[in-house]
């Protein structure tokens, strides 16, 4: 399937970006997570007529993607989903809201139309946004930040966990069904006779695997909780990057 | 179903967003009282499964078209609503961040919309309630497609409530909840075809394995209990949350006209159509005595209590009729069964002669 390598691969790519050494991957994880959720925050704080507004704000992600040397292809991709859907809810605007904004020659633009765009933009911002903050901050740094303020340590010790049994997981799962696809050639997923066996099977080994995990955890001295330890304290830099995006965020809108 | 940063606005996010602590604060708390150093591992596998599980195609027979795994209700029927819930968080802020599946600030709302109402109104409510006292192969699919439509048909619900009170789209209120509603009906109903085929399969072969068979302890160290509702008190927390929407749900209904009425005024000019003729006015003499509360108010009376007690008496009248209906089926089934064994006595003396 080729949906499941595409996964395995995007997930081996962030984590490629984020081990990089470079200016914005090395900036402590917490002032870059308070500045992304301001960032989203404002962002969709705008009015639904306030486009020129709304553009102000891509100065922060061209600086940021020119800073850190992002490439943006990963993030082309992941914008498909988000803008499929934004879409779909927008597209009815221009049908119910006729009123004239202004004029282009005769070409009257209506606010519907203003809205459906705006929406647009804020959908592509906020995913940019968070994009930025994963291909910069590995999943460690990230849980360590979550930790610093203040969520339980158990969801982000699941959060870790998860992330790290995701593609061991999916390679597994990928296995299966590309031994599937050979037996039953040309046909588009799973056979309604199999969901039961194949997926279940995969389930019940999969908690197995939690017990050997787990055995093996308390072999290593375990006791209900990870150490998280950033690479990085969080030094003056850190604080004024912080404190130069949020002013600035706070005067572009 | 996953909303995208873009469709909710910061007051709703933050709304959800509290609800949502608040639901995983509480679990935090039940979960720890279990056995938590042995449940996290098996935590963070489950979620990882249920993620990979999620990009599998299933195909559906006949429509050419496939469906997914309902994580919310897999996980609660495995770890325990409240792990369940847990989990679902973490794999919806993967899900967010990894994939763009979602939106950081709106991952309060689709924590609500997906992971609360399939692991707490599909796995705790719907879950426990139907296979807490006798699991059987039936209950066990019964309730994991009851589980996964409601909580379907909740999330859907929920998502456009939150898209319109962030002011987001033009649509009227009825067109777009017209939009959600039946298409997740349809994937609830697949979602919960698929998940009761994995079930039943770890049912039959490793069945301590779920959560909890009565007077059995799963694999978390977790003994199960009976059901903690009786049937009696389910119907009763489903008639108070009934009752509940009915009066407080009602205040907040449109005074705009529905997606019909919008549709007729745009093109006939007005919502109500008159008709001439005498079965017309006979019709309407015979509305104008049954009609109790005409236009959800009292008659003569503009007040807003008419309003919540047209809500109180719709949902009671619709409950009735439910009622009436499911007694009349089964009245004619059994006279159904007892004519078949009539006549199943009667050829068997005939061939005994």
């Amino acid at each position: 399937m080729k949906k499941i390598s595409e996964a395995i691969s995007d997930l081996h790519k962030m984590d490629m970006e984020a081990g990089r050494s470079g200016w914005l991957q090395g900036v402590h994880p917490l002032p870059k997570l308070l500045v992304t959720v301001f960032f989203i925050l404002i962002t969709v704080s705008f009015g639904k007529y306030d486009l020129a507004g709304l553009l102000m704000m891509g100065v922060y992600l061209i600086v940021s993607f020119v800073l850190g040397d992002i490439s943006v292809r990963l993030l082309v991709k992941r914008m498909r989903a988000v803008l499929a859907l934004v879409c779909l809810v927008g597209i009815a605007n221009p049908f119910f809201d006729r009123k004239v904004l202004f004029l282009i020659g005769e070409f009257a633009v209506t606010g519907g139309m203003v809205s459906a765009v705006t929406l647009m933009v804020k959908g592509i911002f906020a995913v940019s946004a968070s994009y930025l903050l994963m291909v910069t901050t590995s999943i460690e740094d990230l849980c360590y930040a979550l930790r610093k303020l203040g969520i339980p340590g158990i969801f982000v010790t699941v959060l870790m966990l998860v992330y790290r049994y995701i593609i061991v997981l999916l390679k597994e799962i990928e296995r299966m069904t590309d031994a599937y696809a050979l037996r039953a050639p040309g046909q588009k997923g799973l056979h309604y006779k199999v969901w039961g066996t194949m997926v279940g099977q995969l389930l019940l080994r999969s908690m197995d695997r939690a017990q050997i995990v787990y055995d093996s955890m308390m072999l290593r001295g375990y006791h209900g909780g990870f150490y998280l330890r950033c690479k990085k304290r969080a030094g003056r830099g850190d604080y004024l990057y912080a404190a130069v995006w949020l002013t600035a965020l706070l005067v572009l809108s | 179903m996953h909303m995208a940063d873009a469709l909710v606005s910061p007051a709703v996010a933050g709304t959800m967003y509290a609800a949502s602590a608040a639901a995983a604060a509480y679990s935090v708390k039940k979960v720890q009282i279990d056995d938590l150093d042995r449940k996290i591992p098996m935590m963070g596998v489950m979620g990882a499964f249920v993620f990979a599980a999620q990009m599998i195609n299933f195909s559906i027979p006949g429509t050419g078209s496939s469906g997914h795994l309902c994580g919310g209700m897999l996980l609660s029927a495995v770890l325990g609503p409240y792990a369940g819930f847990l989990t679902m968080i973490a794999i919806l802020a993967i899900q967010c961040l990894m994939f763009a599946d979602g939106g950081l600030l709106a991952l309060g709302c689709n924590i609500w919309n997906m992971a609360f109402y399939g692991c707490f109104i599909g796995g705790c409510l719907i879950w426990r309630g139907m296979t807490g006292k006798k699991m059987t192969k039936k209950t066990i699919t019964a309730a994991s497609i009851v589980g996964c439509m409601a909580g379907l048909q909740l999330g859907a619900f929920s998502v456009t409530v939150e898209t319109l009170l962030s002011g987001i789209t033009e649509l009227p209120f009825a067109v777009f909840l017209g939009m959600m509603q039946p298409i997740h009906l349809a994937i609830g109903l697949v979602e919960g075809l698929i998940t009761a085929a994995v079930l039943v399969f770890v049912y039959e072969a490793r069945p301590e394995m779920l959560c909890c068979k009565a007077g059995q302890t799963d694999l978390a160290g977790k003994t199960g209990t009976a059901g903690r509702m009786s049937r009696k008190g389910t119907v009763a927390v489903l008639a108070v949350l009934a009752l509940l929407i009915g009066t407080v749900a009602s205040l907040f209904a449109s005074g705009n006209p529905d997606g019909l009425e919008w549709s007729m005024e745009k093109v006939a000019g007005t919502a109500e159509l008159a008709a001439e003729g005498g079965i017309y006015r006979s019709a309407e003499k015979i509305q104008e005595i049954t009609a109790f509360l005409p236009d959800y108010a009292f008659k003569s009376s503009e007040s807003a209590a008419g309003t919540s007690v047209s809500g109180i008496a719709g949902g009671v009248i619709v409950l009735a009729v439910c009622l009436g209906v499911c007694v009349v089926i089964k009245k004619v089934r059994r006279s159904g069964t007892v004519s078949a064994q009539t006549a199943e006595r009667g050829n068997a003396k005939k061939g005994t002669r």
